[in-house]
């Protein structure tokens, strides 16, 4: 039969008080406070000693050591002796166990909040010493770029083969869906403005000019850093976790000629060739608009593009394009190679590795764009 | 400071897509017992906690629980019995994305209607039950092996488990933490009385901590011998268990291995 845990008070000498526990202390009823305690020792001032009788006690677990850890870290604090002998031996073998003096030493987290001035002064330092990581990355990859070049990297062929098939055909469903989309909504929008003036066939214009010049290059590197940036981030960080990188490390084996080469090569090589097919698939849904929504005639559509989309347009887009594919390689590998050793740490590589990649295409674009307008290209 | 807990393994075959690792295994672990099942690396240890615990299914025998078939009841029933476990896992398997104090709150969180001042005393009593005082709002990834293990059994006690089950405790432990845990071991058993089941081949933690053992056998597929670990290594007469038990130093006469 379960009884509620209860105390009661009794005061064998004048400077001692008995504390009688009862009943069921476990954690599925509702436990008396430790403040009754303190309230009994701070009622009578001339307590010395604090004795329990547990005989009356049913069952305990936790529950009871939590209550009497409070009370021996009050009574400590007041200077009151407290006796344990009487207390079940379990209880007593527990409690010496959770003893300060059987602790590891360590420093307490909670006892040290950072101010604000501290907190700014870590985030800047680390912000410096990411920057310093991601230029020694970069740097690092340059290196062995051009021992690649003088033909001395070691990596494996089939890797590269792996990582192509990867990133080239495998990313074919999702740029052709994408693409698609991008060229059906570049002609709905265009369409809307230009049929005012009835001019629906500078559709062809706006769709071949946007794909090519630029739309093709940031839609395909979006989708490359969400998909194989975010794929690089992880495989790379989990190899971290796996000390796998250590294990290539001792072996004298470069993790960036073995592991981060062919990938930034496979994804360099592959992007213009994604961008081009995401051109063609983005003029392809244009033309599904034009033909179905405008009455276009097919050729026309065809004849409009043609004269519209200069070879320049389609350089300037490819040039977009290589660069991403190094953009979105570097972030995916520097991500992944900055991983901690946790699952938690390989998820915030993967976001970290997407951010990074999508922010630098952007910027790239920017840049790139601004460089082509004052070259007048 | 529970009801009394005996566990009953009866006739039970264990193995994955229909080849068979272990077969027949029969044994009793007592209340207050540190049951050790030990074994070569291979033979199925593992696999036979997984099936104690309720992580995998055994192909035929039965689990009993205190007379109540573990395998056959009620799954809401088996859900109950497997809260009043607690396990350490080989690794610690502490959660990455938590602190020691949220991995720790989580299960008192799910299955107790404490408040969170409440459940923050609890996990400072644990983690000062294994020596982490003051190491609430560590990550896992922030403290040793040795720590996390410790911290991991914080964890595994954090419900005040009837029966504790170690996946081969000290692993990767150096000697003298292994050894502290060990002693951890006997000081929980004997002041919560609560009984443990050990999986290991660590021959030191087996004669320090087992008062009985079985140990599986891998070329005959089921437990050979059984007994406490100390009288085992006195007494037997079965070869392999004696090469076991002695790291191959002391081979039986006349003993065809």
């Amino acid at each position: 039969m379960s009884s509620h845990p209860e105390i009661t008070f009794q005061k064998p000498a004048d400077d001692t008080l008995l504390v009688r526990l009862t009943g069921e202390w476990t954690l599925h009823e509702k436990l008396p406070s430790s403040k009754e305690v303190e309230k009994q020792c701070e009622k009578d001032t001339g307590i010395q000693k604090v004795l329990f009788d547990p005989a009356p006690l049913a069952q305990w677990d936790s529950g009871l050591l939590v209550f009497l850890t409070k009370v021996i870290d009050f009574c400590a604090q007041k200077n009151i002796r407290i006796e344990k002998e009487s207390l079940p031996q379990g209880v007593q073998k527990l409690l010496a166990l959770a003893s300060p003096e059987n602790q590891r030493e360590g420093i307490s987290r909670g006892a040290s909040r950072k101010t604000f001035l501290v907190k700014v002064a870590d985030a800047t330092i680390r912000f410096i010493r990411s920057s310093q990581e991601m230029l020694a990355f970069i740097g690092e990859a340059f290196l062995a770029f051009m021992k690649l070049l003088r033909g001395k990297a070691s990596f494996r062929g089939s890797d590269l083969l792996m990582v192509i098939q990867d990133t080239g055909a495998q990313s074919l469903p999702i740029v052709s869906l994408i693409s698609i989309l991008v060229g059906l909504i570049l002609a709905f929008v265009g369409a809307i403005q230009l049929e005012l003036f009835g001019a629906q066939i500078y559709v062809a214009n706006i769709v071949g000019i946007g794909m090519t010049r630029v739309m093709g290059a940031i839609m395909t590197g979006v989708i490359m850093a969400g998909r194989t940036g975010a794929s690089f981030a992880a495989q790379l960080g989990t190899m971290q976790v796996n000390e796998e990188i250590d294990a290539l490390r001792t072996s004298g084996i470069s993790p960036m000629e073995f592991l981060v080469l062919p990938r930034m090569l496979a994804l360099t090589l592959m992007m213009p060739l994604l961008c081009l097919y995401s051109d063609f698939m983005g003029i392809l849904g244009g033309l599904f608009v034009g033909v179905t929504m405008l009455d276009l005639n097919l050729m026309e559509y065809y004849y409009q593009t043609k004269s519209a989309v200069t070879l320049t347009h389609f350089w300037v887009g490819l040039f977009h394009s290589a660069v991403f594919g190094v953009l979105v390689a570097l972030s995916g590998c520097l991500r992944g190679m900055q991983c901690g050793r946790s699952a938690s740490a390989v998820g915030y590589a993967t976001t970290s590795a997407v951010v990074t990649g999508i922010v630098s295409i952007v910027i790239a674009t920017a840049i790139i764009t601004f460089g082509c307008n004052v070259l007048g290209i | 400071m529970s009801s009394q807990l005996r566990i009953e393994v009866r006739g039970l075959d264990m193995g994955y897509d229909g080849f068979v690792l272990m077969h027949n295994l029969n044994f009793i672990v007592n209340k207050g017992d540190i049951f050790i099942i030990m074994g070569g690396s291979g033979c199925g240890k593992t696999t036979l906690m997984k099936i104690l615990v309720g992580l995998k299914e055994p192909l035929c025998g039965q689990v009993f629980y205190n007379g109540m078939n573990f395998w056959e009841a009620d799954p809401a029933e088996r859900e109950k019995t497997m809260r009043s476990f607690g396990i350490l896992y080989q690794s610690g398997a502490l959660w990455s994305s938590m602190t020691l104090a949220e991995n720790i709150a989580l299960p008192l969180e799910q299955y107790t209607a404490l408040n969170r001042s409440q459940i923050r005393e609890i996990v400072s009593l644990k983690l000062a039950l294994v020596g982490l005082a003051g190491f609430e709002d560590y990550y896992p990834s922030e403290i040793s092996g040795g720590m996390r293990k410790r911290a991991g059994l914080a964890r595994a006690m954090a419900l005040d488990p009837d029966i504790l089950f170690f996946d081969e405790p000290s692993a990767g432990l150096d000697p003298v933490s292994a050894r502290l845990l060990d002693d951890l071991i006997i000081e929980l058993r004997d002041s919560l009385g609560a009984t443990i089941v050990v999986v290991t081949h660590e021959l030191a933690s087996i004669f320090a901590i087992g008062n009985n053992a079985v140990y599986l056998d891998i070329e005959t597929k089921t437990i050979t011998a059984s007994g406490n670990p100390k009288k085992l290594l006195a007494e037997s007469r079965d070869p392999k268990v004696i090469r076991f038990l002695t790291r191959g130093e002391k081979i039986l006469e006349g003993a065809k291995l």
